[in-house]
């Protein structure tokens, strides 16, 4: 039998708040264990949560971005179950009414149709602690918890059970991921899980409309690893069913290592939350001002500027792919485009020295050495006829390690081109001396020897000979 | 709606509490009596009313995204029965 695997994926998005979604603790990664921490993080008796505006207004904007309606009025709610790392033996979470519902984002993977994904709910809610085992200094037989990470702000956006594919997955995934790093509320960082997938994978006979058990896969901290977390789960359940079997609804853990999921026993005990309204956080009212007021404060998406680099720069479908897949980049090249004007040519430079030199050395376009201007004032070299398109490659690794200006470069390394036909000629001449050879077989029919001419007089004028100059003088004299 | 002793075991699992089979008999004539003051509210037209959430009429109340200087990791600690390092340190707990 053919199976169809059916997959929703719900992403825990930490924001980049600089402080806790309840209380004024600091947000920062790595800090030294529970120093981050206070009454209310602590769940210490009588303290009380209050709500960070900012969290709110990230809530809005992502949920704008992905095409949700905003809830009037949502509110908080306790979600009850017991775990070392809650303090306060409850998250507070949002249940009913969550801040965003019902929006969507399309996906699209090569050489297929676009394709609409629902997003059930965005809701807020805080983060718990993190628990740590073993290798701790006095530690014996216990575990370690540390609340500098609880009450950090997230996002949960739950999907729709759309995706029918760990290709889909992944692609919504990058996208959900993309837009979230674009508006800058969260750094995106999967690895310290800023950016956190669990996925509920579930298969059914093809053709049939009724949804199989499901089975959360928990922790898959990169694109890869749900791939693989997604596409074995799928197996999985297609095996145990071929096999006589039932899947059971549960909890399973990934484990990269070995690429599998594993049963989590420790969670198997159904839950019973018990979500009530937390009576310490008033109802969170968001009428249409504070909507349209977010709306008007977007930035353009990528999906948007992707578009207008097509439409109004001209660029090819692929190169606006490339430009706009995080929004520094993006805005680096529009920088590049404003101070030069040929979109094509800053987009080439952008797209292969920029890019190159930027995964070589390991740095982010935000910290490029080459700046937009000094980029665009290179590219003017070469417009002017001032130094060849080889020539400026020099010229470009030179500004990378210096931070030099290009003009600054080309004059003390007297770099400038030469165009002037009496020097050119002179070298020609030369060449064509001592190689009569080359010259007798051109003569005689073997074109191919051009290039060989072509080479020797560039390397003779160290790459500073006009190529286009040489090109027609080069013609002219080997046809004597 | 009637408690019976299975619910009050239910419920006392949920929050980590071990009763006795006295006090289950005992806790479930309490919710029981509870819970039938409670049904009087049924007897009324509540068709067209939002739900109540929140006993005080208030909404949005928000703090800006400013620091606040966290208590150090000693006061944090001070009350937990075991520490480690930095850590609390609690049974170990196993995934």
């Amino acid at each position: 039998m053919k199976y169809q695997p059916v997959i929703g994926l719900e992403v825990h998005v930490q924001l980049l708040t600089d402080t806790k979604i309840f209380c004024g603790c600091p947000t920062k990664f790595g800090s030294e264990p529970n120093s981050q921490t206070c009454p209310v993080c602590l769940g210490l008796p009588g303290a009380l949560p209050v709500l960070n505006k900012k969290v709110v207004e990230f809530a809005i904007k992502a949920g704008l971005s992905t095409n949700c309606s905003i809830t009037p009025r949502s509110i908080f709610a306790r979600k009850n179950y017991f775990y070392p790392d809650l303090p306060k033996g409850y998250q507070i979470s949002q249940f009913e009414d969550p801040i965003c519902q019902r929006g969507w984002l399309d996906i699209q993977l090569e050489g297929q149709a676009v394709k609409r994904i629902g997003i059930t709910r965005i809701h807020m809610e805080e983060d718990a602690g993190k628990l740590v085992h073993g290798d701790l200094p006095g530690l014996h037989d216990g575990s370690g918890v540390d609340l500098n990470r609880a009450c950090t702000p997230l996002l949960e956006v739950v999907s729709e059970p759309d995706l029918r594919s760990s290709d889909e997955a992944v692609a919504y995934l990058k996208q959900l991921h993309q837009i979230v790093t674009w508006l800058g509320i969260c750094d995106g960082n999967m690895e310290e899980g800023s950016f956190r997938c669990d996925a509920n994978v579930s298969v059914m006979p093809v053709g049939s409309d009724t949804l199989g058990t499901r089975a959360e896969v928990k922790n898959v901290n990169s694109f890869k690893f749900v791939k693989q977390a997604i596409e074995y789960e799928i197996q999985r359940q297609i095996d145990l069913i071929e096999d006589g079997g039932t899947v059971v609804q549960e909890t399973r853990l990934f484990d990269p290592n070995l690429g599998k999921t594993r049963s989590m026993r420790s969670k198997e005990e159904a839950h019973d939350y018990r979500y009530f309204p937390d009576p310490d956080l008033v109802p969170l009212v968001i009428d249409d001002e504070w909507v349209e007021r977010s709306r008007r404060e977007l930035p353009e998406l990528p999906e948007q500027r992707r578009q207008r680099f097509i439409t109004e720069l001209g660029l090819p479908e692929y190169d606006a792919e490339v430009l706009t897949a995080n929004r520094a980049l993006s805005e680096y090249f529009e920088a590049g485009v404003s101070a030069h004007g040929n979109a094509k040519a800053v987009a080439n430079w952008v797209m292969g020295e920029i890019t190159r030199s930027l995964n070589d050395s390991g740095t982010a376009i935000q910290d490029c050495p080459v700046t937009p201007l000094l980029l665009a004032e290179l590219l003017k070299l070469i417009d002017g006829g001032t130094i060849s398109g080889k020539i400026a490659k020099t010229v470009f690794d030179e500004m990378w390690k210096s931070g030099k200006a290009p003009h600054v470069i080309v004059e003390e390394q007297g770099l400038v081109q030469v165009s002037d036909s009496g020097a050119i000629e002179a070298i020609i001449d030369g060449i064509m001396a001592a190689n009569a050879g080359q010259v007798e077989e051109y003569r005689g029919g073997k074109e191919k020897v051009f290039g060989f001419f072509v080479g020797q007089v560039m390397k003779a004028s160290k790459g500073k000979a006009n190529p286009a100059v040489v090109n027609q003088l080069l013609l002219d004299k080997l046809k004597g | 709606m009637s408690i019976s002793v299975t619910d009050v075991e239910y419920v006392a699992r949920l929050a980590r509490l071990e009763l006795g089979a006295d006090e289950k008999e005992v806790f479930a004539g309490q919710m029981n009596a509870i819970l039938g003051y409670v049904e009087k509210l049924k007897g009324l037209d509540t068709d067209g009313v939002i739900p109540t959430s929140h006993a005080v009429p208030m909404e949005n109340a928000f703090r800006e995204d400013l620091v606040c200087a966290p208590i150090g990791v000693d006061k944090a600690l001070g009350n937990a029965p075991q520490r480690s390092g930095s850590f609390f340190n609690v049974p170990q707990v196993i995934e």
